[in-house]
């Protein structure tokens, strides 16, 4: 298996990563990442794998709390280390998006 | 120094020859004499380690005894949550921040009476090997001032080597406990996965984390992980079966053993003096009775290249959460979208942004299949490998890092060159199995070098016990040159 | 050109366990802002999620309960998106393989039943709670937001139809079903209002027996069947014209304006979209054994759609057996142990879905407190049947019996409602009615029938509703004819 070319939208990396870099800060990962990225598609020469999930190396499943309630936060607590907060709630400017 | 180890420490408390205040005591006055050339720490907290070494002598006082670390001053990586005392990650992003909780681990220590001296340097994030990526300045190597301790747990590996506190922990991801272990010439261990709660212990990537101890002996190293380890209801990861016992083998010896030797691990990028150490020690353990072989784990080749894939892939969400909305650090911006995008522009250093962009591409649509997804199968591919190899050794070795202790800034804009010093350490991490570094001499610099031997899931018994081993041949005497001049 | 819609829904079920879906806190409304939060459901570093037991097995029990398979092994996977509510700015959903899939829910309309399909069912955490400030209803005019993280953690399911529903007729019956199911199994409080349950459509047409489908639109924000069924509609007209114009449908999410009675494009940036799924590397996968499976199925109440058709095989028509299986499960079982003491099953309906739910609308009760036994309505309606009380006459002993006033038959004695049998007295009264009321006699001999419940009302108002209405009304008739 050859490695694949790699292309890297870098502008919309750093969008999707919520990163606002300059144009000569993504020239410059861009560049970086390419590097790396040439290094790791060394993974791809592996072949007849089946697809795995990652497992625990233990094997371990069902790992479940019972349906018990404890106390939270002291609300002071919470919000000692907002940057902006307001009768109680984290504040933050107008959201653009809608999710 | 009042005492060599946690073991000998122990026996001077409770013979009452020492108290806990008079190490807690020495260990700050190591570091006030030591920090300004080193930064191990990022936090040291003189009152609240004070506070707790009374406690610790007015328990033993009264009778009441916590176990093998009580009275025992430690450090902790800045990375582990410390209830009401700052922990950073190195990072901007966190700066000033004061956790509500304390980690597990954390939780545990105080409760085995430890004294929790301050907060060690690391790579931001623990994204690094060589501490160098701190936004709070390098941490320097005890051995040579001028060379790197190795990381990302490289303050937790320089403060023991120092004799700032007797025992520190780090987090192991890809070898950040055992190469700067190996490169400050002391015992650095990673636990198998599952065995050390996570919880409060700040991400890197989640299914290849696990915190560990650093110690000047391999009996101090296995203390120091009995007293962590074991279930914890708050990791859904955390193992819940039997544990093994990590030092009733100590002084077993290791008569019939079967060490195997990974080929793969030497050869080009390799340190001559290195090699050299290597192969000395083997001859040594097949002196003493072990049958060693050489084996061939293929798949350790391309590992490092699925490490690069799938630990910035976790860390691109585990950091996601760092938006300064809630806490750390914010900048402003005329909507919530440019808040955060300022914010982690501005908060993470350029290691963490480039690991960030990786991890984030290796997940984007189109990308995924040929590189997070393949790094998957060549993980499960390394775990079939492993699991060949043990079908018939009982542990495998090679040196813990390519090369002994660089100097500072040598690597640091050839990101690549800097990954390399973790190509011994990845294998057992992708497979979550334990390894350990000891130290086993020096090269001609007077640079310590380490020796790693991983086992199988579980198997801490019989690392431990050829560790012990390891450590009785090299007859290494802990004493970097900057603790002689501080003693 | 004649279009067809096709329709699938979303639905999200809160659930209402006592503690979050993967940690302790509360799942509890109306608390002040950020008292239900910790480490884990605010994000915090170094937090992990350990998920909740009972929350999965809810999930099982809404599967089975709709005829999915519930995998044997499932993972958690993380979503990735940015977003102020969203603390860790990944959501732990899961991707290709929930918890149940390929099930369905049968539904009625129009007389007919029609199978949708449910493509899966999978678990996931609830969000904060963002309030804009200064919106007016607009999001994109906030000046700010405010964040509330109570909710965030809260367990959530998603249950994701297959593209089967073919009108907003059909989407609102589907949604009003799924709900009734959900509220059967007691895992959710279902309220739309609340948002513990909510609904977004998927929307697209294609010609009248198309195969292929066409561009389909997210609908999102209605708080009401009705407004899920309007907003359907309306997205259906939307693209029916817009095809007929020749325009095209763009694939995109659109918000329904309730006040405006339209939807319109939510502002979403480029690649939002890539999730960048991955397996959730903090939880470890979930192996449902069939014993635990069984074990949960064995827990299931009687759904809707059974209790229906066994209301149905019992006598009622389609009408009464949907409005009775929709009662509250105290009045179910007064019908059921009423039917059981030999009572007709569809004057037991009646009454229970009419003058009972009447009663307890206007005295402002819950059926919880109701004070009448299944063995009060069964002699009530065994009164009624042989005579003992009229039919008006019985609503008087059944508010008496709901007062606390006793047994229908101590009721309508104290009441004195006991029907009066004596024809000779009947009759007496009746000529006396009769007398009084000249002009309406000589309008029914003119073929006036409408004054002839007139002069039934009189009798019975002078007999206080004891009289038989069926005998008065033949005895009326037989003296103006005679």
């Amino acid at each position: 298996m050859h490695p694949m070319p790699i292309e890297i939208d870098i502008a919309h990396v750093a969008r999707l990563a919520r990163l606002e870099l300059s144009d000569e800060e993504l020239d410059s990962y861009k560049t970086q990442l390419g590097v790396i990225l040439e290094h790791a598609a060394r993974v791809q020469s592996l072949q007849g794998e089946p697809h795995v999930e990652a497992a625990h190396p233990l094997g371990l499943v069902n790992a479940f709390r019972e349906d018990i309630s404890r106390p939270s936060l002291d609300r002071d607590e919470v919000l000692a280390g907002a940057p902006s907060h307001l009768d109680g709630f984290f504040v933050v400017p107008p959201v653009l998006e809608i999710e | 120094m009042i005492a060599s180890s946690v073991s000998e420490a122990g026996q001077l408390l409770r013979s009452g020859a020492t108290t806990a205040l008079a190490l807690l005591e020495e260990a700050l006055d190591i570091a006030s004499r030591t920090e300004a050339q080193l930064h191990a720490f990022l936090t040291i907290d003189g009152d609240g380690a004070r506070e707790a070494a009374s406690q610790a002598d007015a328990d033993l006082a009264d009778g009441i005894d916590r176990g093998p670390l009580h009275g025992i001053p430690v450090a902790l990586k800045d990375n582990l949550c410390t209830r009401g005392l700052e922990t950073t990650a190195a990072s901007q992003m966190l700066a000033g921040y004061i956790p509500p909780y304390d980690a597990t681990v954390v939780a545990r220590l105080r409760s085995g009476g430890a004294v929790i001296v301050g907060k060690t340097n690391l790579d931001e994030f623990a994204m690094g090997s060589s501490t160098e990526n701190s936004a709070y300045g390098t941490t320097y190597n005890p051995w040579d001032l001028s060379r790197v301790p190795g990381g990302s747990s490289g303050g937790s590996a320089a403060t023991v080597a120092a004799g700032s506190s007797l025992l520190s922990f780090g987090s192991d991801t890809g070898g950040s406990i055992r190469q700067p272990a190996a490169l400050c010439g002391v015992v650095g261990m990673k636990p198998t996965y599952g065995t050390v709660s996570r919880y409060g212990l700040i991400a890197f990537a989640s299914s290849l984390d696990q915190i560990g101890p650093f110690a000047r002996t391999v009996e101090d190293s296995a203390l120091a992980l009995s007293s962590i380890w074991g279930h914890d209801p708050l990791d859904s990861t955390s193992y819940s079966g039997p544990y093994p016992n990590p030092t009733t083998a100590l002084d077993r010896g290791v008569d019939g053993l079967r060490v195997g030797v990974v080929t793969e691990l030497s050869g080009e990028g390799f340190e001559p003096a290195v090699e050299a150490a290597t192969s000395d020690m083997v001859a040594r353990l097949e002196k003493s009775g072990v049958e060693v072989s050489e084996v061939s784990l293929p798949t350790f080749d391309i590992a490092l290249s699925a490490y690069y894939l799938i630990a910035p892939a976790e860390a691109s969400s585990n950091l996601a959460r760092f938006d300064g909305i809630r806490y750390g650090l914010r900048v402003e911006g005329s909507t919530t979208e440019e808040l955060m995008a300022r914010t982690r522009a501005e908060g993470f250093g350029p290691e963490v942004t480039r690991r960030i962009l990786l991890g984030t591409y290796s997940l984007s649509a189109g990308y995924y299949d040929a590189f997070y997804g393949q790094a998957q199968r060549v993980r499960a591919a390394i775990q079939e490998d492993f699991a060949r190899a043990y079908s018939h050794v009982d542990v495998l070795v090679s040196p813990t890092s390519p090369t002994v202790a660089f100097e500072a800034g040598a690597r640091v804009t050839d990101p690549l060159a800097m990954y390399l010093s973790d190509i011994c350490n990845i294998p057992a991490n992708m497979a979550g199995h334990p390894a350990i570094s000891v130290p086993v001499g020096l090269d001609d610099a007077g640079l310590p070098i380490g020796f790693q031997v991983m086992a199988p899931a579980l198997g801490e018994e019989i690392m431990y016990q050829v560790a012990a081993e390891v450590e009785r041949l090299a007859g290494f005497s802990l004493a970097p040159p900057s603790q002689g001049a501080a003693s | 050109m004649s279009w067809e819609p096709v329709i699938g829904i979303e639905v999200h079920v809160e659930l209402m366990t006592a503690s979050k879906m993967f940690c302790g806190c509360a799942v509890d409304f109306g608390g002040a802002p950020n008292t239900r939060v910790c480490p884990t459901c605010l994000g915090l570093p170094g937090a992990l999620p350990v998920p909740n037991r009972a929350a999965i097995e809810s999930i099982m029990a809404i599967g089975l309960a709709l005829g999915c398979s519930v995998s044997e092994r499932s993972v958690f996977h993380r979503k990735n998106y940015f977003y102020a509510d969203l603390p860790k700015n990944y959501q732990i959903s899961q991707f290709d393989v929930p918890v149940c899939s390929d099930g369905h829910l049968d539904i009625e309309v129009d007389g007919a039943t029609r199978r949708i399909g449910i493509e899966r069912a999978h678990m996931e955490e609830d969000t904060g709670k963002s309030t804009h400030l200064g919106s007016g209803g607009r999001i994109q005019a906030a000046e700010g937001t405010l964040l509330d993280f109570n909710r965030s953690g809260v367990p959530l399911v998603e249950i994701v139809s297959r593209p089967d529903i073919r009108s907003a007729t059909e989407a609102r019956v589907y949604a009003q079903e799924l709900r009734a199911v959900v509220a059967e199994l007691g895992v959710s409080d279902v309220r739309l209002e609340e948002g513990s349950i909510r609904f977004d459509a998927n929307v697209s047409i294609r010609p009248q027996g198309g195969e292929v489908y066409g561009t389909k639109v997210e609908v999102k924000n209605m708080n009401s069947f009705r407004s899920l069924e309007r907003a359907v509609d309306h997205e259906i007209r939307r693209q029916v014209e817009l095809a007929e114009s020749g325009g095209l449908v763009v694939q995109e999410t659109r918000h329904w304006d309730e006040e405006a009675g339209v939807t319109h494009s939510l502002r979403v940036k480029e690649g939002s979209s890539d999730y960048r799924y991955f397996t959730e590397p903090d939880l470890v996968p979930m192996v449902m054994s069939p014993e635990w499976v069984a074990q949960v199925g064995d827990r299931l109440p009687e759904l809707p759609a059974a209790r229906r058709a066994r209301y149905r095989s019992q006598g009622l028509e389609p009408g009464a057996a949907g409005a009775l299986s929709n009662l509250d499960d105290r009045l179910r079982s007064i019908y059921d142990e009423a039917v059981e003491l030999g009572a007709p099953p569809r004057t037991v309906a009646n009454w229970l879905t009419g003058e009972v739910v009447g009663w307890l609308r206007k005295s402002e009760t819950t059926p919880s407190r109701l004070r009448l036994g299944a063995a009060d309505l069964a002699e009530l309606v065994s009164m009624v049947g042989e005579g003992a009380v009229s039919s008006s006459a019985a609503k008087d002993v059944l508010d008496g019996v709901l007062s606390g006033e006793g047994s229908p038959r101590e009721v309508a004695e104290r009441r004195d409602l006991i029907q009066v049998r004596d024809t000779g007295a009947l009759e007496a009264v009746v000529e006396q009615v009769l007398a009084a009321n000249p002009k309406a006699v000589v309008e029914l001999r003119a073929g006036e029938d409408k004054v002839l419940g007139f002069l039934v009302g009189q009798v019975m108002k002078a007999t206080q509703g004891k009289a038989d209405p069926i005998a008065v009304n033949q005895m009326i008739r037989d003296r103006v004819s005679g």
